[in-house]
């Protein structure tokens, strides 16, 4: 992107400054603090810089805090002269919460709780968004109306008919409650991936189709080969987004894939582990621990939980920075 | 003296549209079925068969039977009357919700696109600070919310918000002073919740046309005027799109307590599917007039040019109008005089 430029030889700009009559000394103090039609100044500047790095310690404040006060143990927290930086690196609450939360085991079905959808939805939406894009027919229009109105709908409305539904099939508290919805296209979120990939193949030349169906490319084929390919961002878009929704979500999970009542210990996630921690805490301490010494529930154990279940796509997000922050520039939501 | 039919671009369009579709067009519209077909399958069983259904359940008493099955006895709007009337907690937290989306979508929207404006410039390290700015996005959920809040992670004890708080309540009503001071209270959960919209913004401001802000800048714009003359005319779809994406995400988050309310009363013994249908009726009802109100407040303001356009079009449309009828008039009047002398 940047063009390597020579560099003019350094100027000493203090000696210059000194050596310059006083009125052009004053002209460039202005120019240096209030800026000029080529550059900001220096005011200028640091009041953005100051308002970003405000606004960004803002944003993290809550994860900060919550990761300092994860490590302290009983003494720090009631110490107030421990403010930020706990006095000694304590993983007792990691290893409790860990314990009470059953990590490996609910981390496993959450990734799949996560994982199959997602795929299954990358696949579905790319068919029906290419539908959309491509293709002109009767009552199009209709649909797309149709799509945008489930969007803004919340999904209360429809929740009581789908679960009587779904418990007559016998399918609450099972992963196909979540896999079926996203098979037709109403999976979490779909109507947005639908059209996020509608907005792409959209994009995509029609000349390029249709010079595809010259050399005898059929429908499918040209859709596999031609647009698939070209629609790589898109499809990374709503494989991130789609994977991270439904890690975080917990509230349809509980009802559907885990079951409200709990009766059944198949499935579990993360997120739903936190939701009852307070509740399951002190009796998986106590069937757990064997000296009968247990740890009383405090909020530093809660913070660590918490880490616990967002630390997996914390670190998903660190590793893919790149391709989330821009996902969305290069999804084409807002036209190029 | 037959003039030749010229065909403007309006009835060719409306004969195109008359024309019966080719063999080609034909397939390619069935081909477009079978593509979108999962959806409208999925639309069918999971949207509008149980929207029906939930409207019926609203208006019935539904009870489980001993042996697993569902009865249903109709009872008109019986749950939405028992709404009303005894249950206050429900419409005090229907109203807190209207109040807090009104005000809170706009503070995110702008904040959103104040932040984008201030990532805009050339400032150095921006990834650092758009990485920043989209972690909320990553880690925000129900349950890591509440437990943040629940723990006192999400009040920066350094902002005191009962100083502003006091200070509205000198010059506001009460009510609409503890719900801004609320808002500012929550700043952070504000803030964590606009990753997204910054950015879209971002990436729209990013595709403006650089030789716009150039040109305004020769003819005398300042910075401000170019902001309110072409950043905020280019980037208004976006403003719709990110206002409606907050409205819907607000309302469907699990931090609301409406939609956690109606999970806990479809369970409960007393009151069953049918009272937690009526209820999700009112708050989609309620969500779906916001969205709509926004929206057309949003789209109906048209800019200075257009507005401009369209009277100059309806001037042109008027003109023609005059001249077509004086032409009519003149003809008559020649037919007329052409008949008086043959006589």
């Amino acid at each position: 992107m940047k063009q390597k430029q020579s560099k003019p030889p350094k100027r000493n700009f203090i000696q210059e400054f000194k050596n310059s009559p006083p009125d052009v000394r004053k002209e460039k103090v202005r120019k240096f603090f209030m800026g000029s039609k080529e550059s900001d100044g220096f005011c200028k500047l640091f009041v953005i810089y100051a308002l970003l790095i405000c606004i960004g310690f803002v944003y993290l404040y809550p994860l900060l805090y919550m990761i300092s006060n994860s490590f302290m143990d009983m003494e720090d927290l009631l110490d107030t002269s421990v403010n930020w930086i706990p006095s000694k690196l304590n993983l007792e609450n990691y290893r409790n919460a860990a314990k009470s939360m059953q990590f490996w085991n609910s981390f496993l079905k959450s990734v799949v709780i996560a994982g199959v959808p997602t795929v299954i939805n990358v696949i579905v939406c790319a068919c029906v968004g290419y539908g959309f894009a491509r293709f002109e027919f009767r009552g199009k229009y209709l649909c797309m109306g149709i799509l945008i109105f489930s969007y803004i709908l919340p999904s209360v409305v429809t929740m009581m008919p789908t679960y009587v539904l779904y418990s007559k099939f016998g399918l609450i508290g099972h992963l196909t409650s979540f896999v079926l919805p996203s098979i037709f296209g109403q999976g979490l979120n779909c109507q947005l991936f639908i059209l996020i990939f509608w907005q792409f193949f959209r994009q995509v030349p029609k000349v390029l189709i249709e010079a595809g169906q010259v050399d005898g490319a059929g429908y499918l084929k040209s859709f596999v080969r031609i647009s698939l390919p070209s629609a790589a961002p898109a499809i990374l878009t709503v494989f991130l987004f789609s994977i991270v929704w439904y890690w975080n979500e917990s509230y349809l999970t509980q009802m559907y894939v885990v079951g409200y009542f709990q009766k059944q210990d198949l499935w579990t996630s993360l997120m739903v582990e936190l939701k009852s921690f307070n509740d399951n805490y002190g009796s998986a301490m106590a069937a757990s621990s064997t000296s009968g010494v247990t740890q009383s529930n405090n909020e530093s154990i809660r913070f660590a939980a918490t880490m616990l279940s967002i630390l997996p796509v914390m670190i998903m997000y660190f590793v893919l920075q790149r391709q989330f922050v821009e996902s969305i520039d290069n999804a084409g939501i807002t036209g190029e | 003296m037959a003039e030749k039919v010229v065909e403007t671009k309006k009835q060719k369009k409306e004969r195109l549209k008359k024309m019966k579709p080719g063999r080609l067009a034909k397939r390619e519209a069935r081909m477009g079925y079978i593509f979108i077909l999962p959806w409208i399958i999925g639309a069918l069983v999971f949207l509008i068969i149980p929207l029906c259904q939930s409207f019926y359940y609203a208006m019935c008493n539904v009870k489980f039977n001993t042996r697993g099955g569902v009865n249903f006895t109709f009872i008109g709007r019986e749950n939405y009357m028992k709404i009303w009337a005894s249950d206050p907690d429900f419409l005090t937290s229907l109203s807190s919700y209207v109040v807090t989306t009104v005000i809170s979508a706009p503070v995110i929207v702008v904040f959103a696109l104040i932040i984008a404006m201030l990532l805009n410039g050339k400032i150095k390290c921006r990834g650092l600070f758009r990485l920043i700015y989209f972690l909320p996005v990553i880690v925000v959920s129900g349950p890591v919310m509440n437990m943040l809040s629940g723990n006192g992670a999400t009040t920066i004890s350094a902002i005191d918000a009962s100083l502003i708080e006091s200070f509205l309540q000198n010059y506001l009503p009460t009510a609409m002073a503890t719900t801004i001071a609320t808002t500012f209270g929550n700043m952070t959960q504000t803030l964590w919740y606009s990753g997204v919209q910054i950015l879209i913004f971002l990436s729209a401001l990013q595709k403006i046309n650089p030789s716009l802000y150039e040109a305004a800048k020769i003819d005398g714009g300042s910075s401000w005027e170019c902001f309110w003359k072409i950043t905020l005319p280019t980037i208004k779809p976006m403003i719709l799109l990110n206002v409606v994406y907050s409205i819907v995400y607000l309302s469907n988050n699990e931090q609301n307590v409406i939609i956690t309310s109606i999970q806990s009363t479809m369970f409960a013994a007393s009151k069953g599917y049918g009272y937690a249908s009526s209820m999700a009726w009112l708050y989609s009802v309620v969500e779906t007039l916001i969205v709509v109100i926004f929206a057309v407040v949003l789209m109906t303001r048209k800019d200075v040019y257009q507005k401009q356009v369209k009277k100059a079009k309806k001037e042109a449309k008027k003109q023609a109008k005059l001249l077509k009828k004086v032409q009519r008039r003149e003809m008559k009047h020649e037919a007329k005089t052409i008949k008086a002398t043959k006589a």
